[in-house]
């Protein structure tokens, strides 16, 4: 997919971040753990309700206070409103995802009735699905985000990804959970249960006997059961499947990654956006945050002159400061060259973290300042 | 304390933390100094990451087979070794262990471990734990320091033996599990040490993973690793220290030395803040350790880590 026609519009003297959070629908901000991801994206939905839309955030693990300050007090999977702390009829919404009850809704969805949706529901393996199948949280933030985005009280939403190193993986979790779904094995294991024994292939129950051997009959007949009981839901999947890659796909939908200056966090960001890149997506804007402010180059001061003298600390520390600084732009540079055709924003590590809406405006500022 | 004594009071040091706090340099700090004293060491990748390796200039991940990152030359006594362990690795090994070699490839083709990991989690951590239980065991090292999952998949992976005993009620898996439980409540065996941030939300996450993990794996916690701690510097007034001094600046240079100090200052305010804090709502001795003034740790600064640990051990009761 070639960038989005709208891409063009934020370069105005508010910073490339505008026009995504003004005339998008979607904006999708990934990125690795540590580098204030979460932070980022309620800033960028606070100031789309500033400025008039009805924006709601979907963050996946908040620091507790940063969820306090979004009047995400207790876990909710629908989202809330936060209280306005400015002019106009903007609102901002917020929602902390939950795998699990979003996941259960979807199996309600697709089930043919009650009886198929609590067989599933009461299985143990279904039960562990949630938390132990990879991508499975991915998945579950790219189903909320289509809910969000087909709901009428909303014009923009917000996606926080989670931060693993498989934070892309909503890429292409529905592919691996269908996969996963529609597991060969056990559908070769389900045959005779409908066509009678016979079919039972030799080698099939063979594998099945040493698995059993190795982790008990039991969790082998649970996961038998909740293929048998999964039966014809395939198709409900598929379709929904499809609606959220287009979803993704669509040129109303922004991707933002967000880094940090350290070694790993560039290495992962640059990894984010080259899978961004081979999927036919595009990074639009880049994010590095928490880089050290500038104050200017320590001044020549002779050792002789500092060595032990009142100045010795202040000088240390202004050299230290500006090496660090200057080896962080190295990692700016890097990351303009190699991520491209991004617009690249840039937030001064800020000296307290985050907790309350004041604070996310003053994130806001940053990241809208004019270029 | 004398360090070779703190060292080899457990033979597994799982290292723990939150992303970005620095688990793998003090992973690494930590073998380096265990090697320096002439202790046996062998360092342990959980996640394949180049985390561990980019420390000993290395550039690709570690494989199975465990190499030495440093020699007795560099390290000035013991080779420091190291190793990957991931658990699809671990598994091959169990199976062929269990006598089940010529079915692994089948289970992986038709997607079953996949289903086997998913309805019984936990089955991947306790397979990678049972590694290291079995290197522990059979003494391939005095001390393994492992360089743990990130912070809160480090409770569910040093939890996932205590919860797979109760899942798993008969068979192997259970006998491991059970067997991986014993290692990591015996403090002789094995002890977590946690390494945070003097920062606010790292602060948080240190002192709520430290009472999950005591919790839910009974498991011993070592000292605490502050890391990344700023030196305190004497930053008195730019321009009356400039008059003091009898160095003639400009004054847009003192203006920068003052904008850089009040920077500093506010850092360490709220660093001793947050150490302050770390030490009220966690009753874990501290090991201090300094910010780098490098966005590239590699491995010419390990040895300064090296040093501050050795000292940080040195002060302790």
């Amino acid at each position: 997919m070639s960038p989005a026609p709208q891409a063009a519009e934020g370069a105005g003297s508010d910073g490339p971040l505008l026009g995504l959070i003004t005339s998008r629908r979607v904006v999708i901000c990934a990125g690795p753990g540590g580098v204030g991801k979460t932070t980022t994206a309620a800033a960028l939905a606070l100031e789309a309700a500033r400025r008039g839309r009805r924006a709601v955030v979907v963050t996946i693990d908040p620091a507790k206070r940063l969820a306090d300050a979004l009047g995400l007090g207790e876990l909710t999977n629908d989202p809330r409103r936060v209280e306005p702390s400015w002019e106009g009829d903007g609102q901002l919404w917020a929602l902390m995802l939950d795998v699990k009850t979003t996941f259960d809704e979807v199996i309600t969805r697709y089930a043919a009735g009650p009886d198929q949706a609590k067989a599933i529901l009461d299985n143990r393996l279904y039960r562990n699905i949630s938390g132990a199948l990879s991508g499975t949280q991915e998945y579950m933030a790219m189903e909320k985000l289509y809910e969000l985005a087909t709901d009428g009280r909303f014009d923009l939403v917000v996606v926080d990804t989670p931060p693993t190193r498989h934070a892309l993986d909503f890429l292409d979790a529905p592919a691996r959970l269908l996969r996963f779904l529609n597991n060969r094995f056990f559908r070769v294991l389900m045959t005779p249960t409908r066509a009678g024994l016979r079919a039972f292939n030799m080698a099939t129950q063979g594998l099945l006997k040493a698995v059993s051997r190795v982790i008990g009959g039991a969790v082998v007949r649970d996961a038998v059961a909740f293929f048998v009981a999964f039966e014809g839901m395939e198709q409900g999947f598929r379709d929904r499947f499809t609606k959220v890659d287009a979803l993704v796909n669509d040129p109303a939908t922004a991707f933002v990654v967000v880094s940090a200056p350290r070694r790993d966090a560039v290495d992962e960001s640059l990894f984010f956006a080259g899978r961004l890149d081979s999927s036919g997506q595009h990074t639009e804007v880049l994010v590095v945050n928490r880089l050290l402010p500038r104050f200017g180059p320590a001044p020549a001061v002779g050792a002789t002159d500092i060595d032990g003298g009142p100045l010795a600390g202040l000088v240390r520390n202004a050299r230290d400061l500006d090496d660090v600084a200057r080896a962080e732009e190295r990692y700016v540079d890097l990351l303009t060259r190699r991520v491209t055709g991004a617009a690249v924003v840039r937030v001064p590590m800020l000296a307290d973290d985050v907790h309350d809406l004041a604070g996310l405006g003053l994130v806001a500022g940053h990241l809208f300042a004019s270029s | 304390m004398d360090a070779r004594a703190f060292l080899t009071s457990s033979r597994v040091l799982v290292v723990a933390g939150k992303g970005g706090v620095g688990k793998s340099t003090v992973t690494a700090a930590v073998g380096l100094l265990a090697a320096r004293l002439g202790i046996d060491t062998l360092l342990v990748d959980v996640e394949g990451t180049l985390a561990l390796p980019t420390l000993f200039g290395r550039s690709s991940p570690l494989g199975y087979d465990e190499v030495v990152v440093a020699g007795p030359a560099r390290t000035g006594g013991a080779a420091l070794r190291a190793r990957q362990i991931t658990a699809d690795d671990a598994l091959v090994e169990y199976l062929d262990d269990h006598g089940l070699r010529r079915i692994s490839k089948r289970l992986a083709s038709t997607g079953t471990l996949d289903v086997v990991a998913t309805a019984i989690p936990g089955i991947r951590d306790i397979l990678v734990l049972g590694k290291i239980k079995s290197l522990e065991l059979d003494r391939k090292a005095e001390l393994v320091v492992v360089d743990a999952p990130a912070a809160g998949h480090a409770v569910t992976f040093l939890a996932s033996a205590r919860g797979l005993v109760d899942a798993v009620e008969v068979g192997p898996i259970n006998q491991q599990a059970a067997a991986v439980a014993e290692m990591i409540a015996d403090p002789a065996r094995c002890e977590v040490m946690l390494v945070t941030l003097p920062e606010e939300t790292p602060v948080n996450e240190a002192i709520e993973t430290a009472y999950l993990l005591e919790d839910r794996a009974q498991v011993k916690l070592a000292p605490i690793v502050v890391n990344g701690v700023w030196a305190v510097l004497d930053l008195p007034p730019a321009a009356a220290a400039a008059a003091e001094a009898g160095a003639s600046l400009l004054p847009a240079e003192v203006e920068s030395l003052e904008a850089a100090a009040t920077f500093r200052r506010r850092r360490q305010e709220l660093q001793a803040a947050q150490v302050d804090r770390l030490a009220a709502g966690l009753p874990l001795p501290q090991l201090v350790l300094p910010q780098l003034m490098t966005t590239e740790i590699g491995p010419e600064h390990l040895g300064v880590l090296v040093d501050a640990l050795a000292d940080g051990i040195g002060g302790l009761p």
